[in-house]
């Protein structure tokens, strides 16, 4: 009975399951990109190839991790620009 | 020729050991030849499981230095016609007293002759853990619907899969019927969507694991036990049977149905 009062009185919005998806979300995005320390380096490779079309980059000074904050978890990727190339447009 | 399947898990105290005696237990029922394999060196526990600790004189460490033959180190479980045998670990030793080439040699000398061999696999993701796994066709993830134990399974997934076991499989246990209906419990549901895993049963929460332990009779002998019932389910499955899952609502008491009359209950 208390249930229900709980419910019709608007306690209890949040389902503590929905609580340990969103952790386990979040940890598992962690866990799965730091396991492998090939991981970030094969992101590290490919992103280098994709970037050096548009500019000239310090392929040494590239850094790519992982950053935790508080509810999200990003990719952050720090490449150093050299030189510009002239912007070719298509189509 | 059987087939090897590893018991395993990451995270201690999910029911590794009682998985491995309530399916090796279901399928001796079945009338298949099984032999249980204790890989947890050091911490052992299958033999009191069983209810088999006062008959063991050779185990696992002994066999595989050539101290003993294989068969001497089994122990028959006397409550099945020939059919249910356990090869206990070694207490004294640790998990390096085995190599994987070493196991992988047992079991595939074990199961020229069984249909199934059962290995429960030690917590964790050493070596222990890679001697249970080397030389299995298939192995079945224990996992509870807590993040600790999902976080654990989904890394042990990927050490399985990096390893290439042909077959991975996940046994969700203790799952709660009444937490999970009131959101407080993850469902089967969101944890196979998080570990994108193919499941192979559902075992509920039951007392009657605990009392069943207490005696050393696994749990699949009881006919009345939810759990023994979802054990004997997986067993089928293994076997290649289509089973499906049991439902694990209770029965709907007064208030129950009063609930559902006013939509609360979903």
């Amino acid at each position: 009975m208390l249930d229900i009062l709980g419910r019709v009185f608007g306690r209890d919005d949040a389902p503590s399951k929905e609580i340990a998806k969103e952790r386990l979300r979040l940890v598992l995005v962690h866990d799965r990109a730091t396991v492998s320390p090939q991981f970030l380096e094969l992101i590290k490779e490919e992103v280098i190839g994709v970037i050096t079309g548009y500019m000239d980059i310090d392929e040494d000074g590239v850094e790519v991790s992982i950053h935790s904050m508080d509810k999200s978890v990003a990719l952050v990727a720090n490449i150093p620009i050299r030189r510009m190339k002239r912007a070719v447009k298509a189509v | 020729m059987g087939e090897v399947i590893v018991v395993t898990s990451g995270k201690g105290g999910v029911g590794k050991t009682t998985t491995a005696a309530n399916i090796g237990t279901a399928l001796a029922l079945m009338e298949r030849r099984v032999v249980l394999l204790d890989a947890d060196i050091g911490l052992r526990n299958l033999d009191v499981v069983m209810g088999l600790e006062n008959r063991i004189v050779y185990d696992l460490v002994d066999v595989v230095t050539g101290v003993c033959r294989v068969k001497q180190a089994m122990i028959k479980d006397k409550r099945f016609n020939e059919s249910l045998f356990l090869l206990p670990a070694a207490q004294t030793k640790d998990k390096t007293a085995v190599t994987p080439e070493q196991m992988k040699k047992l079991t595939t000398e074990l199961k020229e002759e069984y249909d199934y061999v059962i290995v429960d696999c030690p917590a964790g993701i050493e070596q222990g853990f890679k001697n249970a796994i080397a030389g299995a066709d298939r192995a079945v993830v224990v996992t509870t619907p807590e993040v600790s134990a999902v976080r654990d399974a989904d890394r042990i997934i990927g050490l399985l899969e990096a390893s290439e076991m042909p077959e991975v499989q996940l046994m969700i246990n203790r799952i709660r019927p009444k937490m999970v209906k009131r959101g407080d419990m993850m469902d089967i549901d969101d944890i196979i969507d998080i570990l994108a895993v193919d499941l192979i049963g559902v075992v509920p929460e039951d007392d009657k694991i605990v009392v069943s332990t207490n005696r050393g009779e696994p749990t699949v002998l009881d006919a009345n036990s939810k759990a023994g019932q979802a054990y004997r389910n997986i067993a089928r499955r293994i076997t290649g049977e289509q089973v499906p899952l049991m439902p694990l609502e209770e029965e709907v008491g007064f208030m129950g149905r009063v609930k559902q009359l006013f939509g609360f209950g979903r």
